[in-house]
């Protein structure tokens, strides 16, 4: 079959591979229909995850037909099914607290080692995201193999469009679990840094949670747009400065709540990030935070800071003086995808959710190195890539 | 007395996690007919009841299902057995083993018999831990095969005793609580290639 590999640093390519087949009794294999290219996939093609292998099928999220099934899956052939970019037992403790990103199981054995040096516990399985996260083949190929088909994907509707749902299987779930993490308040106002896939979606989640104003923070205008449509104030980073703007916003107060929806490779020319970007090049430090440490600064006193944005390794010159002082809360992590899935399906075809409106190109499988080189270079314009291998 | 010259302990902390140099000495005060001179000690939470995760445990014959360098157990009767067990750099390390203490659901002792190519031995104990299944602790001791440089080596080519009994542990939790042991073998033929 053909899939998209990883080779290095802003090298992917077309590869021909074997194709997957069952291993163990819970998995399927699914023919893709839809996969997109993750903000979070630009953080591999940037080099930013350790771990990688050239050759490694890239892509977390994905969509497609059910055209085979262990003996234990509970899926059937023909069925429709948006597979969670987490790969969770379903059995474990964590799982039987929802707590799926923590899933004792997804992770294979031997690639606990690097997790558990490097968080303490090590999480669940990752498709298509370095051999930190377990070594799974991704979603960017024609066909996947899926571990734990009975407690992952969620079967679509016939007649329900691929492009309507795709985004459950990462990006919507996201964007929701930040705004939840938010712990959101009616009348609160919620200040979003980012205006990517999971900003946007954390927009849109805000106000269905009560959310009186939204600002949201970005420099691409036609992200700002986006966020606009949704009905979000803007600030656009390069133009104004972004704490004295809140500041001015908010009558002095802070935001009640802030999303830091950026992550490890925040864009602006900020000391404390000029730093970051040397010491990153110089494997002194490993992620650059600017956005977290301004959205810590602009927060009110006793609000709540909400992480979905992706940090792997360590930062410095982390406010955490600011944090304790104002008695700020943090929540973050890897999204449980499952828990979230079906009641997001259901606000889409309820109509209460927009998904489709992020998409900004779709093109064929064998394009996706393209794909990324315009994902990467072209940000403004450039809001979602979805792929199709049908297209080929 | 050798006691004496023990350090006294100053808190509840598993003695495999000490710091203190006779470490090793002290453990073997709970492992009967004690052999080997290094200390591993593993901890596992099983979400599964105890009497199934001691039952499974118990089965020598199921231990090459989890236990990737274990490649044959041939049990004899309750108490003894004989290990085949893969060695760094290929070839196989052999020795026959005894059970020296059982408390069913509790506790299970071993010791390598005379003449063991690495001798060791080890205990491990259950504990129903209620909601969450099955606390399960294995403190095992071991002569790393070759001595210091043979540990190196091992640890190289990831056949050392602790590194395997972590990672064991947790392939014996995936089995019990999911039936099934992750891999990211794209297909069976990956699957052969990679090994457990």
């Amino acid at each position: 079959m053909k899939a998209i590999a990883w080779h290095g640093k802003h090298d992917v390519r077309v590869d021909t591979v074997d194709d997957p087949g069952i291993v163990n009794p819970r998995d399927c294999i699914i023919k893709v229909t839809s996969t997109a290219i993750c903000g979070s996939d630009l953080h591999l093609y940037d080099g930013y995850i350790p771990t990688m292998q050239s050759g490694d099928i890239l892509g977390h999220e994905f969509m497609g037909e059910v055209v085979e099934v262990g003996p234990k899956s509970t899926l059937q052939k023909g069925q429709r099914v948006v597979v969670p970019f987490t790969i969770s037992c379903g059995s474990c403790y964590h799982c039987g607290k929802h707590q799926y990103s923590a899933c004792d199981n997804g992770l294979p054995a031997d690639n606990q080692d690097i997790a558990q040096e490097l968080y303490g516990q090590p999480m669940a399985g990752l498709f298509g995201y370095s051999h930190m996260t377990g070594g799974y083949a991704g979603g960017q190929a024609e066909y996947v193999r899926v571990p734990f088909s009975d407690v992952g994907p969620i079967v679509i509707p016939d007649g329900v469009e691929d492009d309507k749902v795709l985004f459950l299987s990462d990006i919507l779930p996201t964007g929701w679990m930040a705004a939840e993490n938010a712990d959101i308040e009616p009348g609160d106002t919620v200040a979003v840094w980012g205006c990517g896939p999971v900003g946007l979606f954390a927009v849109q989640s805000a106000f269905l949670m009560g959310a009186e104003r939204v600002i949201a923070i970005d420099h691409f205008p036609n992200r700002l747009a986006l966020a606009k449509r949704f009905g979000a104030e803007t600030i656009n980073f390069e133009e104004t400065a972004v704490y004295e703007a809140l500041m001015v916003m908010t009558g002095g107060i802070g935001p009640d709540a802030v999303i830091d929806s950026v992550g490890l490779e925040a864009h602006g020319f900020y000391v404390d990030n000029v730093l970051d970007q040397i010491k990153a090049s110089t494997f002194l430090g490993t992620d650059r935070a600017h956005a977290n440490r301004q959205a810590i600064i602009a927060c009110r006193k006793g609000g709540r800071v909400s992480m979905p944005a992706v940090y792997g390794g360590f930062v410095d010159k982390w406010p955490l003086g600011a944090f304790m002082e104002k008695g700020l809360t943090l929540k973050t992590g890897q999204t449980h995808v499952q828990h979230y899935m079906p009641a997001l399906l259901q606000a889409i075809l309820e109509g209460k959710i927009d998904t489709e409106f992020l998409i900004s190109h779709r093109m064929p499988l064998s394009e996706g190195p393209k794909g990324y080189k315009m994902f990467h270079d072209e940000q403004n314009d450039v809001t979602k890539i979805v792929l199709k291998p049908g297209l080929d | 007395m050798a006691d004496q010259l023990l350090h006294q302990q100053s808190d509840d902390a598993p003695l495999a996690t000490s710091k203190q140099r006779d470490a090793v000495e002290r453990a073997k005060g709970s492992i009967p007919e004690a052999t080997g001179t290094q200390i591993t000690a593993r901890a596992v939470t099983i979400n599964r009841p105890v009497a199934e995760v001691y039952a499974h445990f118990r089965d020598f014959a199921n231990f090459p299902g989890f236990m990737e360098n274990v490649e044959r157990i041939d049990v004899f009767d309750q108490r003894r057995s004989h290990w085949v067990v893969k060695a760094p750099a290929g070839g196989t390390v052999e020795w026959d083993a005894r059970i020296t203490e059982e408390e069913e659901n509790r506790l299970l002792a071993w010791t390598s018999e005379e003449g063991a190519e690495v001798p060791n031995s080890g205990r491990v104990e259950f504990h129903d831990a209620g909601a969450r299944g099955t606390v399960l602790v294995a403190t095992i001791l071991y002569d790393p095969p070759g001595g210091v440089i043979g540990k190196v080596i091992a640890k190289m080519f990831q056949r050392e005793p602790a590194i395997q009994a972590r990672r064991d542990l947790r392939r014996l939790k995936q089995l019990l609580e999911t039936g099934e042991i992750a891999t990211p073998a794209m297909n069976r033929k990956q699957f052969e290639e990679m090994g457990l």
